[in-house]
């Protein structure tokens, strides 16, 4: 529900709908929208601090930069796809959202989302908890040689890590190594059973990615290129990211 | 099961939801599956992509999420499938937080159960119901 009526001054130009255009392909459509409303009928972040995906849109197209620019609601919105996948004229409001979040000053971005980021940037592992290439490796070999050990029927469980030409390089999100790793257990029995030749890696196993989130791009761009080589170096044929 | 927008909607479409729906059937039999509604590449996310599990506005994301727990809800279910690591934490959070107590669980922990070889430790998120239905022999280790 929108109750507060947006005020324009006088008519102003969008630097920031410019710029956002400027880099979608056709211009995103940002100005083909219809006001139909389909967008915000069914985004589950319609309403939060008064906004909508629509409401959004429309301040972008009146020149609200400043507004759109600061308000929260960048980082409610989820990048779901839901409303460009629901809008007549395929309006790219995530990506919109996105350039919205880009806008706003590295260290006001929110601290948790920050944090991830500046973490998985520390070293090759691309962990937002910070996990190093030593701590997954044992942890992994851990919780391997208890399963071998104790269940009937699994002593010849795998869960290699590095091995070369394999087929899958798997990620992991970190929070499996690093607070519940028994959970993993489960994925190496399925790949165990279906035969599948798999491996993880020391550097890139982390499958998150909060650089993204975060909308700063160079950083993002980096944690990719970190995983990418380390697939390559493996020479594994798939990367499997389930994030 | 939640359709992760990631998986979905975002990357592979309908097809991969076919594809997961066939693997939750085999594992739990078709009679006890139900959908919601909208789903597959009409799903509503749950409330825990792009960042917002970790950005700091709980109350925000649970506003986002109750649309998904009235769903869930929605469909009676005990159990909530999440294929998909975010949504696995949100959903259980919204489980918890709107008190409607269905369990969230992983794909991998059904599939297992099923084939019979789901260890002791990797039954966090069954139900009682579940705790210890089909349980692999374990042996006691050797020191
Ligand atoms: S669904 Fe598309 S055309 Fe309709 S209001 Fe939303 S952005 Fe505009
Ligand atoms: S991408 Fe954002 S605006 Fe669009 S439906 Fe999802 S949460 Fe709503």
């Amino acid at each position: 529900m929108v109750d507060e009526v947006v005020k324009i001054g006088k008519k102003r130009k969008s630097a920031f709908k410019d710029m956002v255009k400027s880099i979608l392909p056709e211009g995103g459509n940002l100005d083909a929208c219809l006001t139909c409303g389909l967008c915000s009928s069914g985004c589950p972040a319609t309403g939060i601090g008064d906004m909508d995906p629509r409401k959004f849109l429309r301040m972008a197209a009146l020149g609200l930069d400043e507004e759109l620019t600061t308000h929260p609601w960048a980082w409610h919105c989820t990048m779901c796809m839901r409303c460009i996948h629901a809008c007549p004229m395929k309006i790219n409001i995530p990506q919109l959202v996105f350039n919205a979040r880009k806008a706003w000053p590295r260290d006001k971005r929110p601290k948790g989302i920050l944090g991830s980021c500046d973490m998985a940037l520390r070293n090759d592992t691309c962990s937002a908890m910070g996990a190093t290439e030593e701590d997954f490796e044992f942890v992994v070999g851990d919780v391997l040689d208890e399963v071998r050990a104790t269940q009937v029927g699994w002593e010849d469980l795998e869960a290699p890590v590095n091995k070369e030409g394999a087929e899958f390089f798997l990620n992991q999100n970190s929070r499996e190594p690093v607070t519940e790793p028994d959970e993993m257990v489960p994925l190496w029995k399925i790949l165990h059973k279906v035969g599948a030749d798999w491996t993880y890696g020391t550097k890139g196993w982390a499958a998150e990615n909060y650089c993204m989130f975060m909308a700063d791009d160079e950083a993002w761009k980096h944690i990719v290129e970190v995983k990418k080589k380390a697939v390559e170096d493996l020479r594994c044929k798939v990367w499997l990211n389930t994030e | 099961m939640q359709d992760p927008c990631q998986l979905v909607r975002k990357t592979f479409g309908d097809p991969v939801a076919d594809d997961l729906r066939f693997v939750v059937k085999a594992v739990v039999g078709e009679e006890n599956y139900i959908d919601m509604t909208p789903n597959k590449s009409n799903n509503y996310c749950c409330g825990g992509g792009g960042g917002f599990l970790q950005s700091g506005f709980p109350d925000e994301r649970r506003q986002y999420g109750k649309l998904k727990d009235d769903q869930i809800k929605a469909t009676g279910a005990t159990y909530c499938i999440t294929p998909c690591h975010n949504c696995h934490a949100q959903v259980h959070d919204l489980s918890e937080h709107y008190g409607g107590h269905y369990n969230v669980v992983h794909l991998w922990t059904l599939i297992c159960l099923s084939m019979g070889c789901l260890g002791p430790n990797e039954r966090t998120y069954l139900g009682e119901d579940l705790a210890e239905l089909l349980m692999p022999e374990v042996r006691e280790e050797e020191e």
